[in-house]
């Protein structure tokens, strides 16, 4: 597998009326092509400001991120499938592609693909609030695919679904950036839905943040989420990565 | 096909529909003969009160002999002179408020001071500077309904989803495609409450005591 970008001696301080906040002390890590790879922590330890970071919404204040392909795409997406309630699913859909003025045909055609592909071609005229839960997290997935980017960046993107839907949508989620060949990175505190979906878990230590451990997840390859979860070294990489997160509380 | 029990759900929703209807029409039927037989017993003074039949003959009476339409017809013209003017420059300004930080916290004490004003006591000072004409009246509806168009505005702007201001952020969409393609579509209702509001500021502007009051010549309120 081909290196696609490295994180060197990241570090991030936050400025505010009073104080100085070292939110990340000191970052390093690579990211491959086409590889899945979870950050879990302790909450308000700094992993959204990595993926803000990034995807540059946010700026690095030291060390320095390398990039091993020209002009790479980030797809963000967010905790809650945020649509627009006010227009269709077809135009939330196409949302980005508005905003980046790229509404070729080309793309277009891409982005009809995917909803059919993903059996969502159906509620194109359908409005955000007709849909469950679960197709809406389909949808934002779609919404970010549309763009075609290189790495797709997930912020506890199942979150506020219930936990039922979570692994269903997860088992979904995970089968469309396999099937488009994506590399993503994803925050989550859900450890099991960390084990069951990366080739690597990251843990991270309370703040000022640094990498506690990186963990390779050895399993069996072309199975789903939910089958990853009956593996029989899930426990296994489950203790190891509550013992991680336990110190740090 | 509908079943036999959604066809009776159905004119229940419509029974019921007509039932609330028909209430208020009633009410409001109720309250004019009250006024009307309480006035003639001489129960409320007729004088002070008046009656329901003693208010049809008046208007009869303006509109053969006083030209009624005309009043009613100019004091339309204020109310929608005012009311647009005072949407559109309430929209402009809470764009600005919203999109300009620093230049909000300049001007938010000031807002605040007036807003708090008894606008009513600037009805004179009003008057000496723009002059004794249909302006000034249109001038005073403005300063009343203005404040509170651009405060109702402005809090539609800041109620939208922090999450939808992200999604835009991870598209980095510029300024202005934030503004036209989110925050104005997300904030319509609040604009549109905001509307309400606005015509009721605008007619307490316009009409007795404050605006036709002052100069009462060919307005609604002289009579």
């Amino acid at each position: 597998m081909n290196k696609i970008l490295s994180i060197n001696n990241l570090q991030k301080k936050y400025y505010t009326k009073n104080d100085e906040i070292l939110a990340i002390k000191n970052l390093s890590f690579e990211l491959y092509e086409g590889e899945f790879i979870s950050i879990v922590g302790p909450s308000g330890c700094g992993k959204s400001t990595l993926l803000n970071i990034l995807t540059n919404i946010d700026k690095l204040t030291k060390g320095n991120i390398t990039y091993y392909k020209d002009n790479i795409k980030f797809g963000y997406m967010l905790q809650s499938d945020s649509m627009l309630d006010w227009k269709t699913i077809w135009e939330n859909v196409i949302l980005g592609l508005d905003i980046k003025k790229i509404k070729t045909k080309e793309n277009l055609e891409y982005v009809d693909k995917l909803l059919k592909t993903y059996g969502l071609d159906e509620f194109k005229n359908n409005y955000p609030k007709e849909l469950s839960g679960g197709m809406r997290q389909r949808v934002a997935l779609i919404r970010t695919l549309a763009l075609k980017p290189d790495i797709l960046v997930l912020d506890e993107p199942f979150s506020k679904l219930d936990y039922q839907s979570g692994l269903k949508v997860s088992d979904d989620v995970y089968k469309i950036i396999k099937q488009e060949k994506k590399t993503a990175i994803m925050v989550t505190h859900d450890l099991a839905q960390a084990i069951s979906l990366s080739d690597r878990v990251i843990t991270l230590s309370k703040r000022p943040c640094t990498i506690k451990n990186i963990y390779k997840i050895n399993r069996d390859k072309n199975l789903s989420p939910i089958e990853n979860r009956k593996d029989k070294n899930f426990s296994y990489y489950y203790d190891l990565l509550w013992k991680d997160l336990a110190d740090e509380e | 096909m509908k079943s036999k029990e959604y066809i009776n759900y159905l004119k229940k929703l419509k029974r019921k529909k007509v039932f609330i209807l028909s209430m208020q029409i009633l009410i409001l039927l109720l309250f004019i003969i009250l006024w009307e037989v309480l006035s003639n017993k001489k129960i409320i003074n007729p004088f002070l009160f008046s009656s329901p039949s003693k208010i049809l003959t008046t208007i009869k009476q303006l509109y053969f002999n006083y030209h009624l339409i005309t009043h009613i017809l100019t004091t339309l013209e204020e109310i929608i002179i005012a009311f647009v003017l005072g949407m559109v420059l309430s929209f402009i300004m809470a764009i600005l408020l919203y999109e300009f930080k620093t230049f909000n916290k300049i001007v938010d004490p000031y807002l605040t001071m007036l807003n708090s004003l008894p606008k009513v006591a600037l009805g004179p000072l009003i008057i000496i500077i723009v002059g004794a004409n249909t302006k000034s009246i249109i001038v005073m509806a403005l300063l009343i309904n203005l404040i509170v168009g651009i405060m109702s505005i402005y809090n539609g702007f800041n109620n939208v989803d922090s999450d939808l201001i992200m999604l835009f952020k991870t598209f980095k969409a510029s300024r202005f495609d934030t503004l036209r393609k989110l925050i104005i579509p997300a904030s319509v209702k609040s604009i549109i409450s905001s509307l309400k509001l606005n015509i009721s500021m605008t007619l307490i502007g316009l009409l007795p005591p404050v605006g036709e009051n002052i100069l009462s010549n060919k307005y609604c309120s002289k009579y």
